[in-house]
């Protein structure tokens, strides 16, 4: 983190406990450049997570009022808290298992109210903090602690489910892609009602070694390289576009 | 010059219980709710609908009873009195939430109207069966506050007393109602003679700690610029997660229990009728309250000393009121709408003979039952 954005970090903070190569750690720099370029005063800034490695990305690093509740349910306590106090600028930061598997149907019908909040879904498309086990994220094909033959399910597009659910912005775009992630969280906490922005974040520790993707520099690649605008993605076969993940606005 | 007009008293009005209960968290200052729908407690949902929208505040119907409870919690934190209410199985999806918002000390009020369970069981008839639930229905160690509506009358005043009781100790507060009670119909005063406790959100001290063992810390609200670190990991004074801290963990689940039960005397309420020369004691609570005062009544008129100790609250649990009466009465009987759930807990109070009278069959005791055994006793 750079000298700049020390001011948003929580005083007091020892390091976090994000792995090594993690990241979240990037997404939590995305995260407070878009929120310094929109320079909304620290004290209506709220931060809301549920449970999982990608809900430490707010608690405790961001030094803002935050909430860090149960698994899964990091939307309604933002709803509860942003119906009493509509100044807040509420945002919530958690992962794929955590907002869409356990916490999906409040993340559709957050959608479907056009509850003003913005959702920053960290998605390392396997549980990390438990050890390693199968999300509905996870893509088909790969090694998990509970899928060691291979994941048989499809994992659910996230930004195409909050789309037919109402939201009013969608991107989605890895954490190598900073300057698009930026532009992507800064316009989607601009636009009022509810939006989405789904970070790709690489997970070395769980899903990187359980499916042999090398050290840490091929892993970022590897990411990276399955990220395909939707144009890129018209051009591939179906088998292979179901290997990639399509970056870019869903919905804007 | 003009006499001063006096206040004069509201008058009474047929009122449901659950309706009451509805006017008395806006009198105590509720401005929130989020509720989903259940049988027999929705009539508080839908007054509050009402009357959120014509006195402000914000009400949200969410999409379960989950959400509902975390919503409730999560406005509390901004700072607004907030409730939820519900029946048994909602009541069990909300054990959850309850946990995070006992540990996190969030006030909120939570009724739930008793139904007939277990499971779905009968969703219009009355029991009691819930009443375990509001004691050891989440995990861990909690010791929460219940209280216990025998009228329309006291579901206004309860409630009232609930919200007072959750801004005053910083926590959840239950209003054990059931069914009878929250669908009674009788005349009940919407008076407004009653304190009202606020929230000490600005002061000195720790968010979450408090230099008295037993103490209750200041509760800012988001927004007051205080950065709140809220977590229902275990943690430190200021919020900061310390969960592998052994002393971290011990203190602050110590000063949870001591904060309610150091006060026990100042939460606990028990009612008690024609107790002095009693002989037979009567524990009851809820709608057999009800029935046990009738049957009180007919005892005294065939000659029997019985008397009745009626349970305001339930948790804490009134035991040296208990044990008191334990010492004078020849036998304490317990009528209840479920399988014994308290009369154990009277037996744990008391080396006193302790009956049940136990009903599980969806209907209200008829206090001749209650005559009967006394009297096959005495």
């Amino acid at each position: 983190m750079t000298r700049a954005m020390e001011q948003y970090l929580r005083k007091g903070l020892k390091g976090t406990a994000f792995c090594p190569g993690c990241g979240h750690g990037l997404l939590l720099g995305s995260i407070l450049r878009a929120v310094d370029r929109l320079g909304i005063p620290q004290d209506d800034l709220l931060f809301v997570s549920g449970i999982g490695c990608a809900a430490w990305i707010p608690s405790p690093n961001i030094g803002t009022d935050t909430l860090h509740t149960l698994h899964g349910r990091a939307i309604p306590f933002a709803t509860g808290a942003k119906l009493a106090n509509p100044k807040l600028t509420t945002i919530i930061a958690s992962g794929d298992g955590d907002l869409t598997s356990i916490g999906g149907n409040h993340l559709i019908h957050a959608a479907r109210r056009d509850l003003d909040v913005t959702v920053i879904c960290a998605n390392n498309q396997i549980y990390g903090m438990t050890g390693g086990q199968t999300a509905c994220t996870t893509p088909v094909g790969t090694h998990t602690a509970t899928d060691p033959a291979g994941n048989v399910f499809r994992p659910f597009d996230v930004c195409r489910l909050v789309k037919a659910a109402g939201a009013r912005y969608a991107a989605r775009y890895p954490v190598t892609r900073p300057v698009e992630l930026i532009d992507a969280i800064e316009k989607a906490i601009r636009i009022k009602g509810f939006t989405f922005v789904e970070a790709i974040s690489p997970c070395p520790t769980q899903y990187g070694r359980r499916n042999a993707l090398g050290d840490l520099a091929k892993l970022y690649e590897a990411v990276d390289a399955s990220c395909v605008t939707a144009e890129e993605a018209a051009r591939l076969g179906e088998d292979e576009r179901r290997r990639r993940f399509v970056v870019g606005e869903v919905v804007s | 010059m003009a006499e001063p007009k006096r206040k004069e008293r509201p008058a009474a009005q047929l009122l449901q219980g659950n309706v009451a209960a509805a006017e008395a968290a806006i009198r105590a200052g509720c401005r929130f709710f989020a509720g989903y729908p259940i049988t027999p407690s929705s009539e508080i949902m839908v007054r509050m609908a009402e009357l959120l929208r014509e006195r402000g505040g914000a009400f949200m119907q969410m999409e379960d009873e989950i959400a509902s409870i975390c919503a409730v919690a999560g406005a509390s934190w901004s700072g607004a009195k907030a409730m939820t209410a519900t029946s048994g199985p909602g009541f069990s999806l909300m054990q959850e939430g309850l946990g995070y918002a006992y540990f996190t000390e969030t006030p909120l009020v939570l009724i739930d109207v008793q139904r007939a369970g277990p499971a779905t069981g009968q969703a219009t008839h009355v029991a009691q069966g819930d009443v375990m639930q509001f004691r050891y229905g989440s995990h861990g160690d909690l010791f929460p506050i219940a209280l216990v509506p025998w009228s329309v009358q006291e579901m206004y005043d309860l409630t009232i007393r609930a919200f007072n009781l959750a801004e005053r100790f910083r926590t959840p507060v239950f209003l054990a109602a059931d069914e009878a009670v929250g669908h009674l119909r009788e005349n009940a005063v919407l008076h407004d003679d009653y304190e009202v406790v606020d929230r000490v959100r600005f002061g000195d001290g720790d968010p979450f700690g408090s230099a008295d063992p037993a103490g209750v810390p200041v509760m800012p609200a988001f927004g007051d610029g205080r950065a709140l670190m809220v977590t229902g990991s275990t943690h430190d004074p200021k919020g900061f997660r310390k969960v592998d801290d052994p002393n971290v963990h011990d203190a602050l689940v110590t000063r949870l229990m001591r904060k309610v039960m150091d006060h026990a005397d100042e939460i606990v309420e028990v009612d008690a009728h024609l107790l002095d020369d009693a002989e037979i004691g009567i524990v009851a609570y809820g709608i057999s309250a009800r029935t046990s005062i009738a049957a009180v009544k007919r005892l005294r008129a065939k000659g029997v000393k019985a008397g009745l100790l009626r349970l305001k609250t339930l948790w804490p649990f009134p035991e040296r009121e208990i044990a008191r009466l334990g010492e004078r009465v020849r036998a304490i009987v317990v009528p209840e709408l479920n399988k014994g759930m308290i009369a154990g807990v009277v037996r744990g109070c008391t080396r006193a003979r302790v009956l049940s009278i136990t009903q599980t069959n969806g209907k209200t005791i008829d206090p001749s039952r209650v005559v009967r055994f006394a009297e096959e006793m005495s």
